[in-house]
């Protein structure tokens, strides 16, 4: 009965995807009819392809909000959003290929100037959404919830606790019995965001770490072996035990895997969620919103969170990406719409939702957004009446 | 349309210019081919020369850290190792079998079978590398981690402990998976070049074997191996290359492990996948001009290999060279 | 050194044993290969169905939620990349071969073989990398173009080299004929050599054809990827595209189960494909040997 019920659902949508390809495989034959002379202000030249790549880890939900974005707009906008990661994300922003990046990792001071001087305006770092990152762990006979602190996992990390029954261990968790086992520790061996994260939570709380590893997305790690990718890390935990590893929260949700509670600066047990994730950037934010927030001051924030940023420039005809104020037009649009509406879709898909501190921030740098000196992002604002 | 044209006088322009036309096309288009090896070169010399020149080419091929981190030091040496083992690992393994079928094909089977695994074998060699790899990742890796890594390290773990870092972890994503999947791949390859070169033995050849008494094995000893040398080498030496060069299901499988040590069965990188992974990815000047100078550094061993191979061809074979 | 005559049935039993080695190896190597075949045919006739036909990408949630989703824009993106390859890649080819095989005694000949066939070995990601340099750089974005390009590059040499083998089994007997007719050198080829070496030259381009359709490789940073089909039609080889190869990559080392039921539903199509192309190749030379 229910397998009827299901099939009876899908058929007329399939009908109408197939009727929506044919109408737009005619639409594609008449504007190549038309050749290059659409550029008028006919319906089909409203229709405007955005161009973003950059990190993996908001991949899933940028690609949903472009989705969702395209039915809001009647198919009108489509947003091509390709996940190279975030390195891949900044190169691109820069070489200009793209419209706009994301990164984990915002733009250095370096890069900022760069951009400067070759564009004459800033280069805006606009959070989207935040990047968590669990402590993930294969030991037989314990569930979640085993107590880390930043200074724990550094040794770990470094070799330097190698064994689960270590009085380090213990000490934090004195109600749990640990098995004598040796810990196989486990990274990422691909560049990644959540790397990024990962080690610069390391680095702040770890001299040694930050001055012989430091942070990046990728880095030279002193022990353990790699897995390629969140999957590749998970899939190597749960093979091994006594593994240790790291993932973001919304695969170790998805996964069921046993995840750690981290101490944080505070020295409040934090079990991690979306909601400690959010608190975790309730901290005083720079304008431009370029600041890393791991082991944050925030009370009851979870200490190894960040953002994930989307990056455009100030002066958006600088962008050889985009060529016409539509297209610039169009992406502050999505922008906007990103950050207000687009938030609904975070936690349905595993994501924290931005504090009201960034949405302000971003609202505030997309009023400076310009084409040709005109305030684009001014007027798009004003008709949204969001000012 | 000939009576027209025996009709027609044809004026000196239409031939002699039409001729000359024709050769300046024809040989514009050929040049393409060179201009386009050449810009090949250059292009990588070009980008990779950033690296280059912070390293030094020695210092380059031998450094065996890469380090887009903290140090910001590039060197290729894991990567050259890296594709060096694997393709050598899978050669010696492909070379056998392959032979193995070419001559099964060529001398023993019947002609419907011959025929049959000659299509096949063509077939399977046209099985594109990313179908190959989504094989890898979901099949061969984790049986290869079940029944294969997995018994022997926890046999070593427990007999041998000393053995463990030769080893290397058994997540299934290594070198040891990229080199059987490699050899799978150019197998056919090899066979069909193989073949190729069998083919070309004349038939007095064989016949004179025969008439010596020799049994059918003895004729392929005797008098078909040693006449088809050339060209078989030449074909192994075009496999080797065709491994070097494999990218995308050795960039799913091998594990991407940037720096030494790499064990047994742990993951490693080859020069081709550190580019597959990296390239679109890295930020810094410096980074992306050393994946440009691996590129420049895989073009040179393509290069040695592919004229070594011509040269073989041409010199090992009796028949100078017209196996390939 | 002199060795010891074996008696005819030692040498009778080597044979045999050689012999069964030949078919165990024979077997032992084409059982795995057919196996890949296996499991891309069973794992992707499953995951296939008529969404993958009709419908774009889109993000992981939608494949996850269990919306319809498909990739109709790879393989639409595969047919314009792969035909402007072709498009691109044919006169260049033809022309290398015909100067190979029209004009044997031309200087530039030896070094145009060799170079040719270096080509041909150069592993397909630098073709890729060359095509990032020419194209991409230039044109600032990433494009079909520029993979059209870079998969002109994995056929140029192939085709240069067919045309040259498919020419010269023509004999020279019909080009003496058409030059004592009094027809220029250019008109022989093109009228007389040419037509009749046709097979010759198709089946050739489908190989290199079905050899470049299943390359990832150079894809990956000349055409880019897309989750949709571009809004424009000029998108499609002006903007980055998706094709078939590259998204079958991405999509075999994403984290999502239901991806994967697509790559493998990805590998089906894409071996149809090049399988079909192959077979149409090898069926045209078959034909040729009357």
């Amino acid at each position: 009965m229910k397998k009827f019920h299901s099939i009876h659902l899908k058929r007329p949508s399939a009908i109408f995807s197939a009727t929506r390809l044919l109408v737009v495989a005619g639409a594609l034959m008449i504007l190549a009819g038309c050749g290059g002379s659409g550029t008028g202000d006919s319906k089909e030249s409203q229709r405007v392809d955005l161009l973003g790549a950059g990190a993996s880890f908001p991949a899933p939900l940028v690609t949903a909000m472009a989705d969702e974005y395209r039915d809001h707009t009647d198919g009108h906008i489509t947003v091509n959003y390709q996940s190279i990661g975030s390195g891949g994300g900044i190169r691109q922003f820069i070489e200009q290929t793209i419209m706009f990046g994301m990164s984990e990792a915002f733009l250095s001071d370096d890069i900022m100037k760069d951009v400067e001087n070759k564009t004459g305006g800033k280069a805006f770092n606009m959070p989207i959404t935040l990047a968590d990152v669990v402590a993930t762990y294969n030991v037989p006979g314990l569930e979640k919830g085993v107590v880390f602190d930043a200074h724990l996992l550094v040794d770990i990390y470094m070799g330097k606790v190698t064994r689960w029954d270590d009085p380090k261990i213990a000490a934090l968790n004195p109600d749990k019995v640990f098995p004598n086992m040796a810990i196989t520790v486990v990274h990422r061996s691909d560049g990644s965001g959540t790397t990024n994260i990962w080690t610069s939570y390391f680095s702040r709380v770890s001299d040694q770490w930050k001055e012989q590893i430091g942070y990046a997305t990728s880095v030279n790690w002193p022990v353990g072996v790699g897995g390629n990718g969140n999957e590749g890390v998970a899939g190597a935990v749960m093979n091994t035990p006594g593994a240790i590893g790291y993932n973001s929260l919304s695969y170790a949700f998805l996964n069921d895997m046993s995840y750690g509670y981290i101490k944080n600066a505070s020295g409040n047990i934090i079990k991690p969620s979306f909601e400690a994730t959010t608190k975790a950037a309730d901290i005083d934010l720079p304008e431009d919103t370029r600041v890393l927030f791991t082991n944050t001051p925030a009370e009851y924030g979870y200490p190894i969170a960040g953002f994930a940023w989307m990056m455009v420039y100030e002066n958006l005809e600088k962008n050889n990406a985009i060529e016409t104020k539509q297209q610039a037009r169009e992406l502050l649009r999505f922008l906007l719409w990103t950050i207000t509406d687009g938030q609904e879709l975070c936690e349905g898909l595993g994501y924290a939702r931005l504090p009201q501190a960034a949405i302000d921030r971003n609202l505030n740098m997309i009023r400076q957004i310009k084409w040709e000196g005109e305030p684009l992002g001014e007027e798009i604002l004003k008709e949204e009446n969001l000012i | 349309m000939q009576s027209d044209l025996l009709k027609r006088p044809l004026p000196v322009i239409y031939r002699w210019l039409g001729d000359k036309i024709f050769l300046t096309v024809v040989v514009l288009l050929g040049l393409t081919i060179i201009f386009l090896a050449l810009s090949m070169a250059w292009v990588l010399y070009k980008e990779g020369s950033l690296a280059i020149h912070q390293f030094g080419v020695i210092g380059f091929l031998k450094g065996s850290v890469w380090d887009p981190g903290v140090q910001y030091v590039f060197g290729a040496l894991p990567f050259i190792f890296g594709t060096m083992v694997t393709s050598i690992g899978a050669l010696a393994i492909a070379f056998f079998p392959a032979i193995a079928i070419a001559i099964f094909m060529a001398e023993y089977a019947p002609s419907w079978l011959s025929k049959i695994i000659e299509n096949l074998v063509h077939l399977i060699a046209a099985i594109p590398s990313v179908v190959v790899g989504i094989w890898g990742i979901f099949v061969f890796a984790p049986w290869m981690r079940e029944t294969v890594y997995l018994p022997v390290v926890n046999f070593a773990t427990e007999h041998y402990p000393s053995l463990l870092p030769v080893l290397g972890s058994p997540i299934g994503y290594g070198m040891t998976t990229a080199t059987i999947i490699l050899a799978l791949m150019i197998i056919p390859f090899t066979t069909a070049l193989t073949r190729d070169a069998i083919d070309k033995v004349p038939r007095e050849q064989r016949e004179a074997a025969w008439a010596l008494g020799a049994t059918r094995w003895e004729v392929i000893r005797m008098a078909v191996i040693p006449y088809a040398r050339g060209g078989i080498m030449a074909g192994t030496m075009l496999s080797f290359g065709r491994a070097i060069g494999e990218t995308m299901a050795v960039a799913m499988l091998i594990g991407n492990k940037n720096n030494f040590p790499f064990s047994i069965f742990g993951p490693a990188a080859t020069m081709p996948s550190v580019i597959i992974n990296e390239f679109r990815e890295a930020v810094g000047n410096m980074h992306l001009s050393s994946l440009m100078a691996i590129g420049l550094a895989l073009f040179a061993i393509s290069l040695i290999v592919n004229l070594v191979a011509a040269y073989i061809s041409r010199k090992l074979s009796i028949t100078g060279g017209q196996a390939i | 050194m002199i060795k010891p005559v074996k008696s005819l049935k030692q040498r009778n039993l080597r044979d045999r044993v050689m012999e069964s080695l030949l078919v165990f190896s024979t077997i032992l190597v084409m059982a795995p290969l057919l196996i890949i075949i296996g499991y891309v045919v069973v794992q992707g006739a499953s995951a296939i169905n008529a969404d993958f036909f009709i419908h774009e990408l889109g993000s992981p949630a939608r494949a996850m939620q269990g919306r319809p989703t498909g990739l109709v824009h790879s393989i639409l993106g595969t047919a314009v990349v792969d035909f402007l390859a072709l498009i691109i890649a044919i006169p260049v080819g033809l022309g290398a071969g015909v100067m190979l095989s029209e004009y044997p005694d031309h200087k530039l000949n030896p070094m145009l073989r060799i170079i040719n066939d270096t080509l041909n070995g150069m592993p397909a990601i630098l073709k890729g990398l060359l095509a990032f340099a020419l194209i991409v750089k230039p044109m600032g974005t990433f494009s079909g173009l520029a993979g059209g390009v870079a998969l002109a590059f994995v056929m140029i040499p192939i085709i240069a080299r067919s045309t040259e083998s498919a020419l010269m089994s023509i004999p020279w007997t019909i080009r003496e004929a058409g030059l004592a007719i009094g027809l220029p050198r250019w008109r022989v080829v093109l009228s007389t050599v040419m037509p009749a070496a046709k097979t010759g030259l198709v089946t050739g381009f489908l190989i290199a054809f079905a050899r470049a359709a299943g390359e990832a490789a150079p894809l990956l940073f000349t055409s880019f990827g897309n989750n949709y089909l571009p809004n424009h039609w000029t998108g499609m080889i002006m903007g980055p595209v998706d094709t078939l190869p590259q998204r079958l990559y991405s999509l075999a080392i994403s984290p999502y189960k239901e991806w994967h039921a697509m790559g493998w539903a990805a590998g089906i199509v894409l071996l149809a494909f090049v399988i079909t192309l192959f077979i149409t190749a090898r069926m045209l030379t078959k034909e040729k040997k009357y």
